[in-house]
C-alpha cells in the first residue's frame, strides 16, 4: 500500500466551488483538452492505448482499443457517457460529478475529440437529481466559454454536448440498453453483435465510457502513458476511486493505487476506518454487489482488475465495497441480493427472467424459515443456468445475479444449513402451503 | 425496473377531452428535437416535463405526446410501463423514496421505511390521504457512505434515524433543494 498517493481523480474534491469553472481552471483545468488538441487523433488514440486504461464500469475493456474498433470511414459517432451508476452499492461516479464536474466535461471533450464525435450525450439515472442540478449548471458554463458547440476553442473540432435523464431502470446501465433507452424505448439490451463501435446509437458507431473512464483522460493527456502506468500493478494502472459502506467507522469514497487490498480499505487509518464497535467483518461484496462475496477470511485480496477471480469473484466492478458484521443474518443478505435482480431484470431472456425469479422466492422461503437444504443446491445450480458466460442471455445481468448468490451459498453454506436444521418442524410444508 | 399494468380504475379516454399539454409544454418538448437524430429519442425528456408539470402521464397525456413524436400511443405506454419513475396514475405531491438496498439495509433502512409507513399511515405504492405524500421503496440511491437516505422528490436525506421520520416530513419546505436548480429544459449553451 503507498501511503504516499497523491489524489488525482479527487485533487479538487474539497475544494470550496470546485464546481465552478473559474476556480477549474485557475487549478490547471482544461489544459488536457489544449494540449489533446495540437496532436491527431490517432497520436491521442495511441496515447491512452499505451496507458492501458481500463474501462472503470466494471468490465474493464481497455479504452483505447475499444476505440479503434470504429470503422475508419464513418461521418458521424456518438459518445455515450454512462453516468447510469445503478450497481448497489457504487457512489464513485456521483463524488466525481458533483464535485468536479468539469474534470468529467473535459474528460468528454478529450474522448470526443479521439473518436471524432459529433454528440455527447451523458445518461444520467434519473435518481441523479443534485448531481444532475451541478452538471447541468457546470455544462451551461462550459458551453459559454466556448469549451462545447461548433470549432472548439478555434480548432477545426466541433461537438455538442446534452444531458439525457433516465426515469429508473438498473438494465440502462448496461450500454446497449443505455442506448435504447436513449433511443426513446423501454431499455431491452441488444443482441450483439453488431457492437456499438459498429452500429450502436441510431445504427451509428458509437462508443461507450464509464464516468471515471473519461475522468481520468485529462490527466494521462497532460502527465503522458508512462506517468499513468507508474501507478498500480501490472495490468491495473492508474488511480481509482473506492467505495467503502456499510457498518464501518468512516465510510466513504477513497482514492488509491489497486495495489491496495480490501483489509486495508476497511482497517486503514486514511479509509474506512475499522468496524463500528469493533465487530468482526463476516463479509464483504467487494466490486458492488455483481460481483460476489469475500468472507471475513479473505481480507488480504488485492482490488485490482486480476486478483477478484482468485477467489471465485466475477472480476473488479466498480470497486464499491459494502461490508456486514458479525451480527447480520446471512439470510438477510441473501434475501436482498436476490430480490435485487430479480426487479431489475429486464424480462427479455427467459433464463433470467425466471432464474432472478425462482432464486428470490427460495430466499424468501429460508428468509421465512422454510429452507430446505436441497434448496441451497437449487440457488447454486440456477446460478449456473443463466448468463452470458454460459450463452443463455442478452446481457451481463444474470452473471452478475448468479455470482453474489453462488459466492453467498458456496462461502456461507454452514451458516444457512444451521438455519434450516433449526426451523420449527413442518414450517416447511405450511409456508409453501401459503405461497403455492 | 418493474411492469405496471392497465390501471382499471382510470376513466376510459374521453375523445372529446380538450389537450392536456398547453401549448407552452409543447414548445419546450420540440426544443429538444434538434438534439436527436429522431423525434422518438425526445420521448424520455417528454414524460419527465410532462411529469414534472402534471405529476403523472396520464393516458390522454401520452396520446397527445405520441402525436408529437410521430410515434404510436401504444409505443408510449410501453415506455411508461416500463420505467419505475413514470407514474401512469395520479399521485401525492411529494413522493418519498426510501433506499431498500444493502448499504441501507444495514445501516438500518428497514425501521426508516417503518416509520415513513406509520407516520403517513400508508403503505408502499400508496397516496397519503391529504393527497401530500405518494411511497416507493428504491434500489440503491447512490449515497451509500451516507446510509440510510431516503429521498423526497429531488432532495435526499443522509443518515436518516427512524426517530427523525415525523420531524422531516411535517416540514413544510422538505422536498426543497439547497443547491441552485438547473432546469431540464435549459437548452445548451444557455
Ligand atoms: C446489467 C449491467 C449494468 C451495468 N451498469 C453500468 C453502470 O451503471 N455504469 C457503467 O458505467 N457501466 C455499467 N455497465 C457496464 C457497461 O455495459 C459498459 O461496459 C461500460 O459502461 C463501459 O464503459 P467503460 O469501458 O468505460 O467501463 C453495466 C453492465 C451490465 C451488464
Ligand atoms: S439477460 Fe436479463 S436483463 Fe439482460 S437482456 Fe436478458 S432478460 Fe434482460
Ligand atoms: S444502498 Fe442505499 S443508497 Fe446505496
Amino acid at each position: 500500500m503507498s501511503s504516499d498517493f497523491e489524489p488525482i481523480l479527487m485533487r479538487n474534491v474539497g475544494v470550496a466551488k470546485a464546481a465552478d469553472l473559474q476556480v477549474y481552471e485557475a487549478r490547471g483545468g482544461y489544459q488536457g483538452i489544449r494540449k489533446a488538441l495540437q496532436m491527431s487523433p490517432e497520436e491521442l488514440i495511441d496515447e491512452v492505448k499505451k496507458a492501458n486504461l481500463r474501462g472503470r464500469g466494471g468490465a474493464g475493456f481497455p479504452a483505447g482499443m475499444k476505440w479503434s474498433f470504429l470503422p475508419k470511414e464513418r461521418k458521424v459517432t456518438y459518445l455515450c457517457v454512462n453516468a447510469d451508476e445503478s450497481e448497489p452499492p457504487t457512489f464513485n461516479n456521483r463524488v466525481l460529478m458533483e464535485s468536479d464536474p468539469h474534470q468529467l466535461l473535459e474528460g468528454i471533450m478529450i474522448a470526443g475529440y479521439a473518436t471524432r464525435a459529433t454528440v455527447a450525450y451523458i445518461y444520467m439515472r434519473g435518481e441523479f437529481t443534485e448531481p444532475f442540478h451541478i452538471l447541468q449548471r457546470a455544462l451551461n458554463q462550459a458551453y459559454a466559454a466556448g469549451y462545447f458547440g461548433k470549432k472548439i476553442l478555434g480548432s477545426d473540432f466541433s461537438m455538442e454536448c446534452y444531458i439525457h435523464r433516465g426515469a429508473g431502470a438498473y438494465v440502462c446501465g448496461e450500454e446497449t440498453g443505455l442506448i435504447e433507452s436513449l433511443e426513446g424505448k423501454r431499455g431491452w439490451p441488444r443482441i450483439k453483435p453488431p457492437f456499438p463501435a459498429v452500429a450502436g446509437l441510431f445504427a451509428k458507431p458509437t462508443v461507450v465510457n464509464n464516468v471515471e473512464t473519461l475522468c481520468c483522460l485529462p490527466h494521462i493527456v497532460l502527465r503522458g502513458a508512462a506517468w499513468f502506468t507508474a501507478i498500480g500493478p501490472q495490468g491495473s494502472f492508474g488511480p481509482k476511486l473506492f467505495c467503502v459502506s456499510g457498518p464501518v467507522n468512516r465510510p466513504g469514497c477513497f482514492e488509491e493505487s489497486m495495489n491496495i487490498t480490501v483489509k486495508d480499505l476497511i482497517y486503514g487509518s486514511k479509509f474506512a476506518q475499522g468496524m463500528i464497535g469493533n465487530k468482526a467483518v463476516k463479509g464483504v461484496f467487494p466490486g458492488g454487489l455483481s460481483m460476489g462475496v469475500l468472507t471475513g477470511d479473505e481480507l488480504e485480496m488485492r482490488m485490482d482488475f486480476d486478483s477478484p477471480r482468485k477467489f471465485g469473484l466475477l472480476g473488479l466492478g466498480t470497486a464499491a465495497l459494502v461490508v456486514f458484521n458479525e451480527d447480520t443474518d446471512i439470510r438477510d443478505v441473501l434475501l436482498n441480493v436476490t430480490r435485487f435482480y430479480a426487479m431489475e431484470s429486464c424480462g427479455q431472456c427467459t433464463q433470467c427472467r425466471e432464474g432472478t425469479g425462482w432464486m428470490y422466492k427460495i430466499a424468501q422461503r429460508i428468509s421465512l424459515g422454510a429452507g430446505r437444504r436441497e434448496d441451497l443446491d437449487i440457488l447454486v445450480e440456477t446460478t449456473r443456468n443463466m448468463g452470458m458466460m454460459p450463452g443463455l442471455s442478452i446481457c451481463g445481468l444474470p452473471d452478475g445475479a448468479a455470482f453474489p448468490i453462488r459466492t453467498l451459498v458456496e462461502k456461507f453454506r454452514a451458516e444457512f444449513e444451521q438455519h434450516i436444521v433449526r426451523q420449527e418442524p413442518g414450517k416447511v410444508e405450511r409456508v409453501l402451503r401459503v405461497l403455492n | 425496473m418493474s411492469w405496471k399494468a392497465y390501471d382499471r380504475n382510470q376513466p376510459v379516454m374521453d375523445p372529446q377531452a380538450p389537450p392536456v399539454l398547453t401549448e407552452a409544454v409543447r414548445e419546450k418538448i420540440r426544443s429538444f428535437f434538434p438534439r436527436y437524430e429522431t423525434k422518438r429519442a425526445v420521448l424520455l425528456p417528454a414524460l419527465h416535463i410532462v411529469q414534472e408539470l402534471l405529476g403523472y402521464v396520464s393516458y390522454q397525456a401520452m396520446k397527445e405526446i405520441a402525436d408529437l413524436l410521430e410515434i404510436h400511443a401504444s409505443d408510449v405506454l410501453d415506455v411508461v410501463s416500463f420505467y419505475t419513475h413514470f407514474a401512469n396514475h395520479p399521485k401525492g405531491r411529494k413522493t418519498v423514496m426510501v433506499c431498500r438496498s444493502l448499504s441501507c439495509e444495514l445501516m438500518g433502512g428497514k425501521a426508516v421505511l417503518e416509520a415513513v409507513k406509520n407516520t403517513l399511515q400508508i403503505q408502499e405504492h400508496g397516496t397519503s390521504t391529504d393527497g401530500q405524500y405518494f411511497l416507493v421503496t428504491e434500489e440503491c440511491l447512490a449515497e451509500c457512505d451516507h446510509a440510510p437516505c431516503l429521498k423526497i422528490n429531488e432532495r435526499t436525506y443522509h443518515q436518516v434515524k427512524a426517530t427523525d421520520v415525523s420531524r422531516i416530513l411535517a416540514d413544510e419546505k422538505n422536498a426543497e433543494l439547497s443547491i441552485a436548480r438547473s432546469s431540464l429544459f435549459d437548452p445548451p449553451g444557455h
